[in-house]
């Protein structure tokens, strides 16, 4: 008996310990949804003022401390779109090859070994790269084809994932069954696996357009300019983007402290559109899980 | 019944990396017959039906030895067009797996990829198949509904049938019923009577009714070897082999 | 029938042909990591004809306008090297924590609310992160902190840490998913409870995976370019406290580039930079990918 009570007072501690981990735990978990909710709140509680008609429908003016934002967000939908135009085809077509065609060796080690880096070269990187590359090199000039195509490459590894993860789920009996019918490798590829992977790769694309959305440093030298005064007409035209006017305008405005309200009406924007697309691609997946 | 050779495989060995998985497997399979592959999990029974459509190209790291033919051509032989040579050996998988697609693009999915276009012929041939797999009248009012909905042993019938839309000439099946209840796995044995009739059958099961009851021939493997091959009601009432008779009358695997 | 027909032979080249154009579209991605990496060298190599690498690497000074001009990039990356390092102190447990919170203790219903917040987290644009530390928390800080400028290096890494926190967070929670469950429940059977098993067996576990999310949490950190640049500060001098402004490497390429003249010595001196910063990140991507691979974990015994 007295063993037993022993043990009970030991017991009691592990308790304890696990209890106090398990709560750190959820701290932890709990201060990412307190800063997010943090930030929203400044941004909506100071931004919703801001936002008017007029804000969404009008150009600047009286040199950006009045007006609208409009050629901002048509300058970041032709920039995003334009990115995913780019990324899209190939990432999807590399991320065919690599889970359908490619075998394990030392050339596929080496295609995610170039995914991966790309993936992780910082963004201001790309900037610079576009400037020698797109901007120089091919003398696109600033230009929105420029930037998309800077943008292309940012979200291309984005894409990829997002589609090796969609062909992924596709069970590999739906496979078996095609080819057991006779079709070829692209036959099966194209009619029954990319139906079946479809709604992954399109939540894949929502994600990419809102991540080409919201980057800054890579359209700083490629594509944005802080003030054009009409709407494009062309894809050489340089372009406003809803991202490199908030930073301009919150650090090198002609007036910083007046035009706060078209900053945080800015940023509010940015931030709905981006995580707008985000909850739509987060809801469409889980109810997507659901239903398998 | 005619006894005409349709597909035999000589010392055939089959390796996953370094795991030889069969050993000089040396059988042949009769038109007009269904030969059942018995044994425990794990003996290579469903290893070789894999190798007779050439459906472990697929799985990386996997080295074939030996001879496998069908009407008297090897079908390792570089020159072979793999993809005709599935069009001609049928599978029907161990789990339904129907695509997400209708019931009727399930059937005509194997036409429409060897470039059958025409709309009635389609029809026809959809029909006809479902009529054969004895599904036809449970689903013709819904052909283009989605073949998820089907229940489990509807959607193996379709797979079946399915299959049977190519007209291939050797149906390999897998296992079909070991997914289903006994009333569906009823129907699918009937089914397997019947479509001998027209092609020939090799079944994997490791349900030894149900090789007493479809098959005219079987086939004991145990750990990649061959142990027995005999007439059904033979080797079932006769075992030449006490590893055989041990196995039918349940003493391992 | 089945050899060498006619309509065989070409469905197979057909085949090959498209294997081949796909195989060809996947090598973009190379192609495009080495066309970054051979334009940020002839943009930034000729800077070394007016200063030397050890100068350019170790020089403590960056003047880069000035007559005659300082190229000396010492300072940036140390303000790289302590925005990554201060962040990760508070993103790697933060981030770890919260995979095991979500990995090991939540509920079901609890996890599908929490993990869209991380993925949300993730989502914010960076230039959205950097007006909130400059027009939010700075004046805070300088406030409750009395201090100088509340644009420093604290800042900035504290806005970095909850950009690079859901990247530790994901990775982790895959690494930590992907411990066997029979080693979790052969460790609850012995009587261990379950923190025990979290700490003695799932961590040791996933640890190789838990490294490589923290790698690449810390890439992403360095690489960041609209948080420091609006956050940091932006003086070009080694810090010596938590709360000193400083200018990391990507916040000088971006607030300088456009008024570099093009092709001039400053020109070249900022591509250089960004040279110092792939192959920073990419020597972190490098050893994130080595460790995943060397100690690539084992699942229950497959085939």
């Amino acid at each position: 008996m007295n063993r037993m009570k022993h043990k009970n007072g030991v017991r009691v501690r592990r308790k304890v310990i696990q209890g106090a981990m398990f709560g750190i735990f959820k701290i932890c978990a709990a201060a990412n949804g307190i800063a997010l909710a943090i930030m929203l709140y400044f941004l909506v509680s100071r931004g919703w003022r801001a936002i008017s008609w007029t804000f969404l429908t009008q150009p600047p003016i009286d040199s950006m401390t009045k007006g609208g934002i409009l050629p901002c967000i048509v300058g970041t939908l032709c920039l995003s779109i334009g990115a995913i135009a780019v990324a899209l085809p190939i990432g999807v077509a590399s991320a065919i090859y690599l889970h359908e065609y490619a075998h394990p060796g030392r050339i596929l080690r080496l295609i995610r070994l170039g995914i991966n880096n790309l993936a992780g070269v910082p963004s201001v990187v790309f900037g610079l790269f576009g400037l020698a590359f797109f901007v120089v090199y091919l003398d696109m000039g600033v230009s929105i084809l420029a930037g998309a195509l800077t943008l292309g490459a940012l979200t291309l590894p984005v894409i990829i994932g997002s589609t090796e993860e969609a062909l992924r789920a596709v069970p590999d009996t739906y496979r078996e069954a095609s080819l057991g019918l006779g079709a070829t490798k692209w036959q099966t590829i194209y009619r029954v696996v990319l139906p079946t992977a479809l709604p992954g790769i399109l939540t894949g694309t929502i994600l990419g357009i809102s991540r080409a959305a919201g980057e800054t440093a890579p359209i700083m030298f490629t594509a944005a300019v802080f003030f054009t005064p009409s709407l494009p007409t062309s894809i050489f035209d340089e372009i406003m983007a809803l991202p490199y006017y908030i930073y301009v305008l919150a650090t090198a405005g002609t007036d910083i402290e007046a035009t706060r309200p078209l900053q945080y009406g800015t940023a509010l924007v940015l931030i709905a559109l981006v995580l707008g697309l985000n909850l739509i691609a987060i809801i469409y997946r889980s109810r997507l899980r659901r239903g398998r | 019944m005619q006894d005409s050779l349709k597909m035999s495989t000589v010392d055939l060995d089959f390796y996953y990396g370094n795991f030889h998985a069969l050993h000089g497997v040396t059988i042949d399979f009769y038109e007009n017959q269904v030969t059942a592959l018995i044994g425990p999990s794990g003996c290579g029974k469903s290893t070789l039906l894999r190798c007779l459509n050439r459906m472990n190209d697929l799985i990386p790291y996997t080295r074939v030895e030996g001879k496998v033919c069908l009407d008297g051509e090897e079908i390792y032989e570089p020159d072979v067009d793999v993809v005709a040579l599935r069009r001609n050996v049928g599978m029907v998988f161990q789990k339904p797996n129907p695509f997400p697609k209708t019931i009727f693009e399930n059937v005509a999915y194997g036409l429409r990829v060897n470039g059958i276009k025409d709309k009635a012929f389609l029809a026809d041939r959809v029909e006809t198949t479902l009529k054969q797999a004895a599904l036809w009248d449970e689903v013709k009012d819904r052909l283009h509904d989605s073949a998820l909905d089907l229940s489990g042993g509807q959607q193996q019938r379709l797979c079946i049938a399915r299959a049977m839309a190519v007209e291939p000439e050797v149906l390999l099946m897998d296992e079909p019923a070991s997914a289903l209840d006994p009333i569906a796995t009823q129907k699918i044995e009937e089914l397997i009577r019947e479509l001998k009739k027209r092609y020939t059958i090799i079944i994997v099961t490791h349900n030894m009714q149900q090789a007493a009851r479809v098959s005219d021939i079987t086939a004991f493997f145990y750990l990649g070897e061959i142990i027995e091959v005999d007439k059904t009601e033979t080797l079932f009432t006769r075992p030449k082999l006490k590893q055989t008779s041990d196995y039918i009358t349940g003493r391992f695997g | 029938m089945r050899k060498g027909s006619k309509k065989g032979k070409s469905r197979r080249g057909r085949e090959r042909v498209i294997r081949c154009i796909f195989f060809g579209v996947a090598l973009a991605s190379i192609a495009t990591l080495g066309l970054i990496a051979l334009f940020l060298f002839v943009e930034g190599l000729p800077v070394l004809g007016k200063v030397s690498v050890t100068d350019f690497v170790f020089g403590k000074f960056w003047y880069p306008t000035d007559e005659p001009p300082d190229f000396g990039i010492f300072p940036l990356i140390m303000g790289s090297v302590c925005v990554t390092a201060v962040s990760s102190v508070i993103s790697i447990p933060l981030g770890v924590m919260t995979a095991l919170y979500l990995a090991e203790c939540a509920s079901a219903r609890v996890r599908e609310w929490v993990k869209p917040i991380v993925e949300l987290l993730a989502s914010l644009p960076s230039v959205v992160i950097g007006f909130f530390g400059m027009v939010i928390v700075a004046p805070f800080l300088q406030e409750i902190l009395n201090i100088p400028t509340g644009l420093n290096l604290f800042n900035a890494s504290l806005m970095l840490a909850f950009m690079s926190i859901p990247t530790i967070c994901s990775l982790s929670e895959d690494a930590i998913f992907s411990v066997p469950a029979e080693l979790k429940e052969a460790s609850l059977a012995l009587g261990a409870t379950h923190w025990e098993t979290i700490a003695r067996v799932i961590l040791p576990a996933s640890i190789s995976g838990i490294s490589t999310a923290v790698i690449l949490g810390m890439s992403r950190a360095m690489g960041e370019t609209m948080v420091v640049l609006m956050v940091a500060g932006g003086a070009a001098k080694i810090p010596t406290s938590l709360f000193d402004p400083v200018r990391p490497m990507p916040a000088s390429i971006a607030a300088e580039m456009a008024e570099a003249p093009f092709r001039g010595d400053h020109y070249y001196a900022l591509f250089a930079i960004a040279i110092v910063l792939f192959l920073f990140t990419l020597a972190f991507n490098l050893v994130a990918e080595y460790i995943s691979n060397k100690y690539r974990q084992v699942g229950a015994a497959t085939l």
